[in-house]
């Protein structure tokens, strides 16, 4: 498969999932996603391999192995689909994990917190994205990316561009931690540190960039894009890289710095030069080898001294010999000295930065603070703990396993051999930038020597910058953390957002969920009252012409009767008045019943007549009486009533002076006797033609006889008064 | 409620009222009447003899557990769908048999229509009496 | 008469809608019982109303000769009349049962599952 991709080619496998939706499970492979798989599957294997040391006796390991495999596979899904429905069902399977990888150990608050908060964050930017993605389908008429890169000005041609842009960058902006919405990544450090190496580092993090690289044919190229992606990428990179030098935890440091490559990735991928396309893609493997080896380097620090604390930690070298070197060439990589792969990226991100569209000089100049305080933080994370002789080593350290030291090693030494012989990873990077830019813009070749030029002396400039930078660490991060500490926090602001939401749907809840059945009852009336009113004002004419046919005496009578029954029951306070009022209601249905040929139902309704008087008399009169009520006291409840009655009325008799369709109670007529042998068509229909129907209806008698009897049967409670609170 | 004669009064009604819901019941096909009204009669005539001689008596006439006549009842209801399975036609066609068929006569015709039909009949019954038997004793 | 018929359905759901609205428990019953003889009368008026000639097949003939009332709203409020009693005895039960048990049946003193909030 790889050759086939190397050798620009696609692959494409499909099948059919919701088709009447559009929704298939279709799998694209390109050379964006083959490099985000195999950066996936490799960082994956060494991260299992380190943390089934790492976790070595923990008691939750076999659930630490599960979280890290399922999402293993959601983030090759994700990467690999081409439905961008299935995409978002495995982006939120990423999600999902990652919450539970956070929280792993459970039993800290700052780890259930900070798991709610990742969770918070990419859920909500992930609801934004499925916005986004179903304009997408809607505005493109399909869901295969592939097919949507293949329309040219499909979705930039649009009119709804700009809310597809927006919700779309919502979605790869929480994932991929882009100023303001950052806050997240470094709490996300609360997980094991294999973790933060994989997931927050390596990948997860990533698929928002994939995101934007994968839409990128169809959404660059506006100044939209342009303007969003380099504003949010330059300042998410600066800041992150400013704040990377405050912290003392060196872990957070490292998560600083991640923050600071989704950045000048972000800021990369907003443009649509052959240029800044390549050193996107090739500062993504650049970053994702270095700094996987470094935060494992930190774990295996953690894990062997018990601090990660950049205060604490000094010439830990002679103790471990091994992770020093990884250590140093990962580092190496970060600061980007030559003739490590760092250099390349480098390098070609100053090339990028100039070939920007926009504002050249802002954005190198971005890039040049940034890299600065790369190789000022590789000092402080990678130099300082293990070289520096300005404290003295803590005791009795021995070097790691070899397990936990695979990892960082391979991953180091990558860096390097990419590095020295770049050819390699060229065949791997033309297709990527293919598959972002096309063939308009070709990769542009990896070099290490590209001669002199402006990049170079950045460089240089870099360097010098950096080791200044690193010379004034600790005044510098004493000022930062002076600064820091009086600007508001986006932590803080998370905390009363969250107090906000528990206490709005609280009131919310209060104001709903009453407890009081009179306002449930209320509220349902009225909105059925208002729905029903206004379908019957707005799409119909409104009141209907009646014309008041001769109506019979006994007609009349059989009203009356019916109207006086109501009346009974309403306005009473007796129950056994209320009772009789309903026994006479009941009798004149019946009548109504024989009047207009319904002989089945007018027996049916006596007898039940009959049988509802009986079980009242048992049971109502062990009730208490009724309470003195009258119009006068509810006079809001009898106006809602009223309108009710009214609205009823206008329906049925718009209803009944329309049109009716009698074609199924023809052939019920006609096929009573020959089909079914019967004579009473409403027998033959209960029994014959609606069976099923009607041995629904007989299990629903059944089951309210048996509820009847096990609520009858079961204990009174008594007086609970130990429920009352 | 002690009178003799509302007891006496009560059986008589009662043995009426249920040989009369057995003639609904059968002639509901081609009249007035079926499975529903048969029995609501049938549990009419039985909560009658339930208020006179009190539900002890009322459940020993009646010699089976009104929830279990419910439950028969659904179940020969089943069986008549099933039947019409059997046959090979969609479930709860009606099948039938007529015995001693004739050019101008059907003769004694017999369905899983009516099979249905009394299903229907004893669950309304068995329904309806345990309901009632139920509230008059815990009241 | 399907004029006069829609009126008196009219006051019944007024009337029904009414009692529900109450706060006494049997009242609410009542109300219950009157909107299912609504709806049941709805459905049959729905069907139209034919007097004086039942959905019945005289012998000899295939199929009735003159127009007959419609059956389909008959089937249907038939089983709606036994389905609304099983209703009707359900609701009753559960308010007999309540008041055993919580000694009331003014519902807004019905507070167990929703306790009053502390203020």
């Amino acid at each position: 498969m790889i050759p086939t991709i190397t050798a620009g080619d696609t692959l494409r496998f499909v099948w059919e999932w919701v088709p009447s939706l559009g929704v298939n499970v279709s799998f694209y492979i390109d050379g964006l996603s083959l490099t985000f798989a195999l950066l996936i599957t490799g960082i994956g294997a060494l991260v299992m391999l380190y943390s089934a040391r790492y976790l070595a006796g923990h008691v939750h390991q076999a659930r630490f192995s599960f979280y890290l495999t399922s999402f293993m596979l959601a983030m090759i899904g994700l990467v690999t689909s081409d439905n961008l429905l299935a995409l978002f069902v495995f982006w939120e399977l990423t999600t999902i994990t990652s919450y539970l990888l956070i929280g792993f150990n459970h039993d800290a608050t700052k780890s259930r917190r900070s798991a709610l908060q990742a969770l918070l964050m990419t859920g909500v930017g992930g609801l934004a994205l499925l916005a986004g993605i179903i304009l997408i389908g809607t505005t493109a008429g399909t869901f295969e990316m592939s097919e949507i890169n293949a329309m040219p000005g499909v979705l930039t041609g649009s009119v709804m561009y700009l809310p597809i842009l927006l919700l779309v960058l919502a979605g790869a902006f929480t994932k991929s931690a882009q100023f303001p919405l950052h806050f997240w990544l470094p709490n996300a450090m609360a997980a094991p540190t294999p973790v933060s190496a994989y997931l927050h580092s390596a990948t997860m993090v990533k698929a928002g960039v994939y995101l934007l690289a994968r839409v990128h044919p169809s959404f660059a190229g506006t100044d939209v894009w342009l303007w969003t992606l380099t504003i949010a990428g330059a300042v998410t990179m600066v800041f992150a890289s400013v704040m990377a030098l405050r912290q003392t935890d060196l872990k957070l440091a490292l998560a600083y710095t991640t923050l600071m490559a989704l950045g000048a990735l972000t800021l990369l991928l907003g443009n649509e030069s052959g240029y800044t396309i390549t050193a996107a893609a090739t500062f993504l493997v650049v970053h994702s080898l270095y700094k996987a080896a470094l935060f494992l380097v930190v774990g295996i620090l953690d894990a062997q001294t018990g601090t990660r604390d950049a205060r604490q930690l000094f010439g830990m070298a002679r103790a471990m010999p091994i992770t020093a070197m990884a250590a140093g060439i990962a580092a190496l990589s970060m600061a980007g000295f030559p003739p490590f792969l760092g250099f390349i990226g480098k390098e070609l991100k100053y090339a990028g930065a100039l070939a920007v569209a926009s504002e050249p000089i802002l954005v190198a100049g971005a890039v040049l603070i940034s890299s600065a305080l790369m190789v000022a933080i590789a000092g402080i994370v990678s130099f300082r703990p293990f070289w520096s002789k300005s404290g003295t080593p803590i005791p009795d350290v021995k070097e790691a396993p070899w397990p936990m030291l695979v990892g960082p090693i391979i991953l180091a030494l990558l860096g390097a051999i990419f590095g020295i012989f770049p050819e390699t990873l060229q065949s791997i990077v033309t297709p990527t930038v293919a598959a972002i830019v096309g063939n308009a813009e070709p990769a542009k070749e990896l070099r290490l020597w590209a001669g002199v030029n402006l990049p170079l002396f950045l460089s240089i400039a870099t360097f010098v910058l950096g080791f200044l930078l690193y010379a004034y660490k600790v005044q510098l991060r004493d000022w930062l953390i002076g600064i820091t500490t009086r600007a508001p926090s986006f932590d803080n602001g998370w905390d009363r957002l969250m107090a906000g939401v528990a206490a709005g749907s609280k009131a919310l809840t209060r104001g709903i969920q009453t407890g009081v059945l009179k306002h449930y009852m209320y509220v349902t009336f009225a909105t059925a009252l208002v729905a029903l009113a206004f379908t019957l004002f707005t799409q119909t004419s409104g009141i209907p012409s009646v014309s008041w046919p001769q109506i019979a005496l006994w007609d009349w009578l059989v009203f009356l009767l019916v109207l006086l029954g109501t009346w009974l029951t309403v306005v009473t306070n007796s129950r056994i008045t209320a009772i009789a009022g309903l026994g006479v209601v009941g009798i004149g249905m019946a009548m109504i019943f024989i009047l207009f040929s319904a002989p089945d139902v007018a027996i049916t309704q006596l007898l039940v007549e009959t049988l509802v008087v009986v079980l009242f008399a048992a049971a109502a009169l062990k009730l208490p009486e009724l309470d003195k009520d009258s119009f006068g006291k509810r006079p809001f409840d009898a106006l809602l009533a009223l309108g009710f009655g009214v609205v009823t009325t206008i329906i049925l008799m718009k209803v009944t002076t329309g049109p009716i369709d009698r074609e199924l109670t023809t052939f019920f007529e006609t096929a009573s006797w020959p089909e079914a042998f019967g004579q009473n068509i409403v027998n033959v229909i209960l029994v014959d033609f609606r069976a099923l129907d009607t041995f629904g209806e007989i299990a629903v008698v059944l089951i309210a006889a048996i509820s009847i009897f096990a609520l009858l049967r079961a204990k009174p409670e008594p007086q609970a008064e130990e429920d009352q609170p | 409620m002690n009178s003799v004669i509302l007891r006496a009064g009560a059986r008589l009604l009662a043995l009426l009222l249920v040989i009369f819901s057995i003639y609904m019941l059968l002639r509901g096909h081609n009249a007035p009447g079926g499975g529903f009204i048969g029995g609501l009669i049938a549990a009419t005539g039985f909560v009658v003899f339930a208020i006179a001689c009190g539900t002890e008596d009322a459940r020993r006439a009646l010699r089976f557990d009104p929830g279990s006549i419910a439950g028969a009842g659904l179940g020969i209801a089943l069986l008549a769908g099933i039947i019409a399975a059997i046959f090979g036609d969609n479930f709860f066609t009606g099948q039938w048999l007529f015995i001693n068929e004739t050019e101008d006569d059907k003769g004694i015709p017999l369905s899983t229509v009516l099979v249905f039909d009394i299903g229907v009949y004893l669950v309304v019954l068995g329904a309806v009496l345990s309901i009632t038997f139920a509230l008059e004793e815990s009241v | 008469m399907e004029q006069l018929l829609s009126l008196l359905i009219g006051v019944l759901v007024a009337a029904s809608v009414y009692l529900m609205l109450a706060r006494n428990l049997l009242r609410f019953l009542f109300g219950l019982i009157l909107l299912s003889n609504a709806a049941n009368l709805t459905i049959f008026v729905a069907g139209r109303l034919t007097p004086g000639a039942p959905p019945l097949i005289p012998d000899g003939v295939d199929a009735p000769v003159s127009e007959v009332a419609n059956a389909l709203p008959q089937a249907l409020v038939l089983t709606a009349i036994v389905i609304g009693f099983g209703l009707f005895a359900f609701a009753l039960v559960l308010a007999f049962r309540a008041y055993q048990s919580l000694g009331t049946l003014h519902t807004d003193e019905m507070r167990v599952a929703e306790p009053k909030e502390q203020k």
